[in-house]
């Protein structure tokens, strides 16, 4: 049956590009949803209102309608001026301000500029000085406003559930304290998530110094246990790698996501799109690297591969001792057995890695095991690249104190806290941060450890399941409202900044620490200027004391110190280059313990193996409360508010399930039931699992939302695990996806080709040629624009599809958030969307190939913004308007909301408010605080979509115009443009002929989108663009002769 | 057959006719009037405050500049209402027991800022910028009239959008010299229309009637 649908594809005009396997299938019931007219209004229970109520409504409305006037139609509220009493300085109403500051995630820092109005955080932007961030961001910086703001916060401290206070805390935390001070702090642990606060380390010391047998522990579900094991593994001693993809010509993945996720991953994917943007050029002048991917479950890294293959987890260890063992490295053999993938593949990858020695990467998931780690740093010294392009550094968290090894893992550090709950010896566990209760192994019983401690004090943003088991809560600030530091993946240092005093009653884990050692005074501020004071000069006396401000200060450092807090960054503060090498006897232990990996894959042959992961969107589950975050359609699945379990098709079928068929998994004597997705590019007889789902008590938006995980990640298996069964339990789950919303039915919407077909016809590429071409005249009069004339480029091969963009504009946009029942039935309100499209055949991509037959493209749709734009002739209130600047714009008090113009935009990026969906901002005075004043809150009935970001044009316009020029390239941004790690979107004036915008435009690999409408779209997309190795093209050939 | 209507019906029938085209053309005048009416707009109703500010004795007596008090006036869309500690700049010396200035004292005593009643109020979807407006040669007094002669704040325009729209299509008709920004006594010169337009001229001024430049 396939077979027979293959063909009718092949019989299709041009590339076959498809969203979902529905498509891919022509299946009735997706064509019957796509021709669906209204599918949002469709979707509605006819029995919702019966005539009746229908009636008795109608006649309240009206009963209303006819109040109106009188009260609130034409008379304004009043409204009230409060100036300030002192004015502040450097605060002009009506102007936001921007500080630097630092996000920290799994304890590594991305440097973020924030944007605040009078006091009020409400945009977050990358820092342009910080190495982490060169000025870009990602979905959980973006998000981090609303986490601030969130009512469901904790705001008071509590005792055993109970209402309390910090003074009554303090007051028992001293008893505490000074008990533990007489026994020398013997049974006194501290846990915290990973650390790289200069501060909170030099804090810990002063803790040891007072209680010398207390013991600190250091866990979080995402670490990277892994990564510092093979770093011991292969040099002898722990180490961080950092990489520079900027002068990777070739780059090999080992299930490394390094564009998406893991510390660096912002400035890896601006270096690593760098040398693959086409940005106008001419093929000679782009030196496109190459990228090859192995992994099992898709990642938004291997969409953007070259080539990719799907290999069991077991299967990539294997894949990286072959690739090793090509590349020569001293005494690594294949191991017997077959090879994972064509010995010849493998032979093209390692002369394509070894030609480019000295300018390649091999780089490892942190999923991996440390053996795969170990043999891709042999690897990278095999290939000259270490110190090149790898570079190894200290490691940039701290190490616990007191912890016995050195290379202790986190893990081990959790075990060692467990063990001695259980054994009685702890009895003051101070937990600053995390969530142990909902994220520890499995097999650990942290929750029933827990119970077994005397006193137990949790420091949290929220009250979790954690903190009901604690006997003392105390909430914790936001980065955004406490001082503190934190390093970056290079060991950059910041300061954290707080934009706004603590909304609540929280303490920061500085002051947590400093109440347990008396000081409870001291301020978050004090102590990381203290720590700063003693890292800028040692302690020495800087005699450069003097009077400032009335106070006597030190001006040598006040100099250094605003300096830093100004710029987001200690400058030179980056971690030096360490020499690196790989002795014999490393090598020996890492082909042994390569040798060992490869007897268990043997022993746990069969069964189903288990990925555990983070979520993509909600990560470890700290963001559950997230509303943006749980929305936010996550990369590749565009799945929202869920955690379906990621299936290739042909084990589903194996199976018998389909989407959103409940499956029980079982792993020894663990299981957990929930639903699968089938996702084209998963490795055969493997479950991708996404931890952070299934929170009990996460508040109102998390609560219940998808299935918990965790309790079939144990310690021993922390990432992958073999030897599950998986069986299909029947029933269902609705799962709310919008990869198949806003479909543009069977045309040509993607164009992508090779470099090297473009390099042959780079003024006419043959793929460029699809569809109908445009015609060239129009029904509508022609309008000259001659001041600026908007436009925007989005370049298909460099978005990743990560998703930060769409956060970007929500935020910005004051976007509601509409729940997984509205998401469902297709009213989300993004304005952005990331349309993911897959080219080949999903089935043969399962059975393993030259790495290329299913492609992934990425392609992200605002507004078009289109010169002869459809929506605007058919609306009867003149509500979607055109300026002479070419945007189309969208004037919400004429709206009446007939919807005419979504139903004739080709594009489908019109959003309707079905609902009131600000409703939750009235109801919640700390959400109004979230809203970014300078664009309308919309209510119901009202048409919205892309504006291209016009409250920023117009800011940029009046500025320029006061210093009497005309706006220059860069300064009017989009809240997209400005978010994207990959400079994917460019946007700016198309009058201008040196702007990025316009030489993009200017370029052969440009097309429109459905440009056979004539609609002449402003929005133009650059085609993807590969770069695949031909010498596997050829082994491709020879193997199908 | 005998007549079903009796003749006065053609009478009766007129009247109603036209009668009913008058009625609704009445109806839609009077809802017009309504519309632009002080009781609509609030144009020329003196709003209730915590302190009788007299700009009329601020400006018109005393000489203050504009930009005394509303500082941001040339940098922000907002003008800016001064803070309780400009108002002590000159009444902790000036009338420093009087009745009238109890609660600006009291503001600074406290800390507790003084709650103004806004005078010019734009509905919230529409964003209007007092900067750019400044420096492109619209005076004070054309949108806010003379304040040096109100004893009292009230709101001299119908801040109506055809009143917007009024200048955003013929800025002529109202620009003047920078230098005459915030003078209030400024008067137009004979030849208005010449010099407005050579003014739109010099000061790039553009025309701007999209609806993105206020509603966005």
């Amino acid at each position: 049956m396939l077979d027979s649908q293959r063909d009718a594809h092949g019989s299709e005009r041009g590339r076959r590009y498809w969203r979902s396997l529905g498509e891919w299938t022509d299946a009735p019931e997706f064509r019957a949803r796509l021709e669906r007219e209204f599918p949002a209004l469709a979707a509605l229970p006819p029995d919702a209102a019966s005539r009746r109520t229908f009636l008795k409504l109608m006649g309240a409305s009206f009963a209303l309608a006819g109040l109106g006037p009188l009260s609130g139609c034409w008379r304004q509220p009043q409204e009230k001026i409060v100036p300030y009493v002192r004015q502040p300085e450097r605060v002009v109403p009506g102007k936001p301000l921007y500080y630097a500051t630092a996000m920290t995630l799994g304890g590594y820092a991305t440097g973020l500029l924030v944007e605040s109005h009078m006091g009020r955080p409400t945009k977050v932007e990358g820092n342009p000085e910080h190495p982490a961030s060169l000025g870009a961001s990602d979905a959980f910086a973006q998000a981090a406003v609303l986490d601030l703001y969130d009512p469901d916060r904790s705001q008071t401290v509590n005792r055993f559930g109970h209402i309390d206070t910090w003074d009554a805390f303090l007051t028992s935390l001293k008893r505490r304290m000074d008990a533990a001070r007489a026994k020398q702090g013997r049974g006194l642990r501290i846990l915290t998530e990973t650390v790289t606060s200069p501060t909170l380390l030099r804090q810990m010391f002063r803790v040891f110094d007072a209680f010398p047998e207390a013991g600190w522990h250091a866990f979080e579900p995402v670490n990277r246990d892994n990564a510092l094991a093979g770093a011991e593994l292969a040099f002898g001693e722990a180490a961080d790698v950092i990489h520079r993809f900027e002068q990777a010509d070739v780059v090999l993945s080992l299930d490394a996501d390094f564009l998406c996720s893991g510390p660096g991953h912002i400035r890896y994917a601006k270096d690593f799109s760098r040398r693959r943007r086409i940005d106008g050029r001419s093929p000679e002048e782009v030196a496109m690297n190459r990228l090859y991917a192995v992994e099992s479950a898709p990642t938004p890294t291997g969409s953007k591969a070259d080539h990719r293959w799907a290999l069991r987890p077991t299967e990539i260890v294997a894949f990286a001792r072959a690739i090793a063992a090509k590349l020569q490295v001293n005494g690594v053999t294949e191991a017997n057995g077959p090879a994972p993938i064509d010995g010849r593949v493998l032979d093209a990858i390692a002369d394509d890695l070894k030609a480019h020695s000295g300018r390649s990467i091999v780089i490892a998931g942190d999923a991996q095991p440390p053996v795969v780690h170990a043999l891709v740093h042999a690897m990278n010294a095999a290939l000259d690249n270490l110190g090149e392009t790898v570079v190894a550094i200290e490691p940039v968290a701290f190490h616990p104190l007191g912890e016995a090894a050195e290379s202790i893992s986190q893990v081990q550090s959790l075990r060692n806290l467990v063990d001695d709950m259980r054994a009685g010896e702890v009895e003051t566990l101070v937990i600053l941060g995390g969530n142990p209760v909902f994220t520890a192994p499995a097999d650990f019983d942290f929750a029933n450890a827990l119970d077994r401690v005397e006193y137990k004090v949790h420091l949290g943003l929220y009250e979790d399941e954690t903190s009901i088991r604690c006997d003392w809560h105390v909430p914790e600030t936001h980065f955004l409202e406490s001082w503190s530091d934190a390093r970056a993946y290079d060991g950059t240092s910041s300061i954290v900044q707080p934009l706004i005093a603590p909304l609540y009653d929280g303490k920061s884990a500085h002051e947590l620490l400093a109440a347990m050692l008396g000081e409870r005074d001291r301020t978050a501020h004090e102590l990381v200027r203290e720590t700063w004071r003693e890292t800028f000069f040692g302690g020495r006396e800087t005699a450069s004391d003097e009077e400032i401000g009335g106070e006597r200060r030190d001006r040598a450092f006040e100099e250094l110190w605003e300096r830093a807090v100004h710029d987001g960054v200690v400058a030179d503060s980056q971690s030096a280059p360490k020499t690196a090498s790989i002795s014999d006897e490393a090598l020996a232990r890492i082909i042994e313990e390569a040798d060992a990996h490869a007897q268990a894959a043997r022993r746990n042959a069969g069964g189903f193996a288990l990925l555990f992961r983070p979520d993509p969107t909600i990560h470890d589950g700290r963001f559950a409360n997230n509303g943006w975050l749980q929305e936010l359609p996550k990369p590749l699945t565009k799945l929202t508010w869920d955690n379906p379990a990621l299936i290739s098709k042909r084990t589903a079928d194996a199976l018998g399930v389909a989407n959103g068929d409940l499956v029980e998994v079982a792993l020894g004597e663990r299981s957990a039931r929930l639903p699968v997705w089938i996702l084209p590019g998963m490795a055969e007889n493997t479950l991708a699992l996404h931890f952070g789902y299934g929170r009990t008590r996460a508040g109102r938006v998390g609560d219940e939302t998808g299935f918990d995980v965790y309790p079939l990640r144990t310690s021993e298996a922390m990432h992958a695990a073999a030897r599950a069964t998986v069986r299909a339990v029947g029933g269902s789950h609705p799962l709310a996806t919008t990869q198949e919303h806003h479909l543009m039915e069977g045309r040509d919407l993607v164009r992508s080709g090779t470099f090297a077909e473009w390099a042959e016809h780079s003024e006419h590429p043959d793929f460029m040629h699809a569809g109908h071409g445009t015609p060239d005249i129009s029904m509508y009069p022609e309008y000259e624009y001659a001041g600026y004339k908007w436009g925007m480029s989005i370049d298909t091969t460099a978005c990743v599809g990560c998703g930060g963009c769409v956060v970007a504009c929500q935020a910005e946009n004051n976007i509601p958030v509409v729940g997984k029942e509205q998401v469902a039935v297709g009213r989300e309100m993004h304005w952005l969307r990331i349309d993911t499209y897959y080219e080949g055949d999903p089935e043969l991509a399962e059975e393993g190939d030259d790495g290329t037959s299913l492609r992934t493209y990425h392609q992200p749709v605002p507004c078009m913004h289109c010169e002869k734009a459809p929506c605007e002739p058919v609306c009867p209130v003149a509500a979607t308007t055109h300026s002479d600047e070419g945007l189309n714009e969208m004037t919400y008090n004429r709206c009446v909301g007939t919807r005419y113009c979504a139903n004739n935009c080709p594009y489908k990026v019109r959003r309707f408010n079905y609902l009131e969906f600000n409703a939750d901002a009235a109801a919640h005075p700390s959400l109004q605080l979230l809203k970014n004043p300078d664009v309308t809150v919309r209510s119901r009935g009202v048409m919205e979509k892309c504006t291209y970001c016009v409250q920023r044009i117009s800011s940029a316009r009046i500025e320029a115009e006061k210093r009497g020029e005309r706006i220059r390239d860069g300064e009017a941004t989009t809240a997209c443009q400005q978010a994207c790690p990959t400079e994917a979107i460019v946007f700016g004036d198309l009058n201008d002929a040196n702007s990025r915008v316009a030489q993009n435009v200017a370029s052969p690999l440009e097309f429109a989108l459905l440009g056979e409408l004539n609609t002449r779209p402003r929005t133009k997309y650059v085609a993807a663009i590969g770069n695949p190795n031909p010498a596997i093209a050829s082994v491709d050939r020879r193997a199908n002769d | 057959m005998p007549q079903i209507f009796h003749p006065s019906f053609n009478t009766l029938s007129r009247v109603s006719i036209f009668g009913a085209v008058l009625f609704i053309a009445a109806a839609i005048g009077l809802a017009a009037l309504v519309v632009r009416s002080p009781y609509a707009t609030d144009a020329g109703v003196i709003q209730p405050q915590p302190v009788p500010f007299s700009h009329q004795h601020h400006v018109g007596d005393v000489g203050l500049d504009c930009r005394y008090c509303h500082t941001s006036v040339e940098d922000s869309s907002f003008a800016g209402i001064p803070p309780t500690e400009t108002c002590m700049g000159c009444h902790s010396q000036l009338f420093a027991d009087s009745e009238l200035l109890a609660p600006v004292r009291e503001s600074f005593s406290t800390g507790k800022p003084l709650e103004w009643t806004r005078v010019h109020d734009l509905p919230d979807f529409a964003y209007f910028d007092h900067s750019i407006h400044v420096h492109k040669g619209i005076a004070c007094v054309t949108c806010h009239g003379r304040v040096d002669r109100m004893p009292l704040m009230w709101r001299e325009a119908t801040l109506h959008m055809e009143w917007c729209l009024d200048c955003h299509r013929d800025p002529a008709k109202y620009i003047v010299e920078k230098d005459a920004v915030f003078d209030m006594e400024w008067t137009p010169p004979e030849n208005r229309a010449e010099i407005g337009k050579e003014l739109v001229e010099a000061y790039h001024v553009q025309s701007k009637t999209n609806c993105s430049v206020c509603h966005r």
